[in-house]
């Protein structure tokens, strides 16, 4: 980062300029937005009547109300089961493309299609599948003789929509990892077939500790959609009164904020995701100084 | 077993595999295509060819919604889609100049500090900026929408910096010499090369902003004729669940993602390589 054009004069002023924008939105958008809700969470507000000073009572209420910790559960849950799942199937279908086999770029464009379109379209037609009597999944299990089950029933929800929003993610993660893996230059293989390694070995030895900055990168990006996600489970498993039968961190902020008004409430919600966040970044980056090799 | 054998079976289990995961990616599109081109009376029926076969759907989803609903939510969807990836493209592309090519005081920090902006969660910004426009009387307006798109951003300006970098500093220093000015250089030499990213990035905005369901939620009244598709089609599924027509649903559901698989199919290259440029090169 040593080169630099230098702005000659009245260009400085183009300079920021151009920048303005970018730092607009980092004091509204982003960090003024953060310092905001920190202190939003320390107040009682209904948008109504004036802030009340709530102290930390915002964050001690969080601790006693059994539906945010159910929601704050089922947000770490669906993570558990997401990320390791995104991860490992999109690997296998990279792994399996990069095998140099034919109709890649068929099987590339039908792989991504759930990524380009929207979850809530999509998750119409999931709906239909995993109808109770009528959807074709069921019809499929009665027809190899297994029962039919309840699909989006509260014990099984969590797991229907967490499939889904995997079927959603594997195009990406796929690309991610085809990109790792051609990036690995050919003559590792060579050198390694002609010392005697086998297929086995070669993976374990070359491709496995290559793509660890790909792995990383995907693991850190499936963690912040899954504590995001929404779209989904919206769509799949609400119910009456913007209730859902699966209820995450992000719904139940939403519902405190927009729906009740209170604003205290939400920003301590808000402020409790982005420390959950925070904490596995930190994870994720002393996992990255010690395992992840870059070239 | 020989050398042969065993990559012929390897083979085999790929393909064995491959094509169920395509299957299961792509029957969710052909049900959806398949309920939206059959009668009513078919609407749970288990075969996917439709009999008998028909385009009544589509008609009705268009003419016969209350208050003419679908084509305003594609109006309006096209409308914000567009001008948020205009904002986006606009402001990311002028700070991710300045970034790679301009030499300033501060010029590090202020972009370490906008790459650590992409760890903030979203949701962290909601509530101030719905507290923001509520004071500017913009909540039930499109405004909220578009807006902060004109706020650049962080993943776009990344994006746009990685592929800046890429381009040769000779054509700088020769335009330099030319007396090029800053604004010129920026204007006639870097966007005209980065044609590639810039494309990338605008479907990507295009295709989030079409796809949002939260900020249209939160921001846009139910009023069929100010929302977007999604937040249209949410609304009439609710509707169904009283006993509705599935049907005009999935033709619904088929039009608001017909846009995006015509733009993937096109620029499927754009799509792919803008994801790949975010993910390696880091």
């Amino acid at each position: 980062m040593e080169y630099g054009l230098k702005p000659l004069g009245r260009e400085k002023i183009w300079l920021w300029v151009m920048l303005t924008p970018t730092l607009i939105g980092l004091v509204f958008g982003t960090i003024g937005s953060l310092l905001a809700t920190l202190v939003l969470s320390l107040f009682e507000w209904d948008l109504i009547r004036p802030p009340q000073w709530a102290g930390l009572s915002n964050y001690v209420a969080l601790f006693q109300n059994e539906a945010y910790i159910k929601a704050f559960t089922n947000t770490i849950t669906f993570a558990l089961l997401y990320v390791p799942g995104v991860v490992m199937i999109s690997l296998l279908v990279a792994i399996l493309l990069n095998r140099k086999i034919g109709g890649l770029g068929i099987f590339r464009t039908i792989y991504f299609l759930p990524t380009v379109t929207s979850a809530v379209a999509t998750a119409l037609v999931w709906n239909m599948i995993y109808g109770k009597d009528t959807g074709i999944l069921n019809f499929l299990l009665e027809s190899i003789g297994m029962s039919p089950v309840c699909w989006l029933c509260s014990n099984n929800a969590m797991m229907s929509v967490v499939i889904v929003n995997i079927w959603g993610a594997i195009g990406e993660g796929m690309i991610i990892f085809l990109a790792g893996l051609t990036a690995i230059p050919r003559d590792y293989y060579e050198a390694a077939s002609i010392d005697g390694a086998n297929d086995t070995q070669q993976f374990f030895q070359i491709t496995l500790p290559l793509i660890t900055p790909s792995i990383f990168f995907q693991t850190l990006i499936s963690a912040i959609n899954a504590f995001q996600a929404y779209d989904y489970i919206y769509m799949l498993t609400r119910r009456g009164q913007g209730d859902s039968t699966v209820p995450v961190a992000v719904y139940s902020i939403y519902r405190n904020a927009f729906n009740f008004f209170r604003m205290g409430t939400a920003s301590a919600q808000a402020i409790q995701l982005a420390l959950l966040v925070a904490v596995f970044m930190a994870i994720m980056f002393w996992w990255e100084r010690n395992y992840v090799v870059y070239e | 077993m020989s050398k042969t054998t065993q990559k012929l079976i390897l083979d085999v289990l790929s393909y064995v595999i491959l094509i169920f995961g395509a299957l299961t990616m792509l029957v969710p599109f052909l049900w959806m295509l398949s309920v939206s081109l059959r009668v009513p009376a078919q609407q749970f029926s288990r075969n996917i060819i439709p009999d008998p076969f028909t385009l009544q759907n589509y008609a009705d989803l268009w003419k016969n919604l209350p208050d003419h609903a679908f084509p305003y939510l594609v109006f309006n969807s096209f409308k914000i889609s567009t001008l948020t990836a205009v904002g986006q493209l606009l402001t990311c592309a002028m700070a991710a100049f300045v970034f790679a090519i301009v030499k300033f005081k501060g010029r590090e920090f202020l972009f370490a500090l906008l790459v650590a902006t992409l760890m903030i969660p979203p949701q962290v910004s909601l509530i101030p900026n719905f507290i923001i426009f509520k004071y500017l009387h913009l909540i039930g307006t499109q405004w909220p929408l578009i807006l902060p798109a004109f706020w650049g951003g962080a993943f776009g300006t990344f994006l746009l910096r990685q592929y800046f970098l890429t381009i040769p500093r000779d054509l700088v220093d020769a335009a330099r010499m030319d007396g090029a000015s800053l604004f010129g250089i920026f204007w006639r030499i870097y966007l005209p090369l980065s044609r590639p990213a810039l494309a990338a990035l605008t479907i990507f905005v295009f295709k989030d902003a079409w796809n949002d369901l939260l900020h249209p939620l939160i921001y846009l009244p139910t009023d069929m004729h100010q929302t977007t598709l999604t937040v249209g089609l949410a609304f009439f599924q609710q509707q169904l669940q009283m006993g509705g027509k599935f049907t005009v649903l999935m033709a619904g559901a088929f039009l608001s993602i017909l846009p995006l698989l015509l733009i993937f199919f096109i620029a499927q290259k754009q799509f792919i390589e803008g994801i790949a440029l975010s993910g390696i090169k880091r």
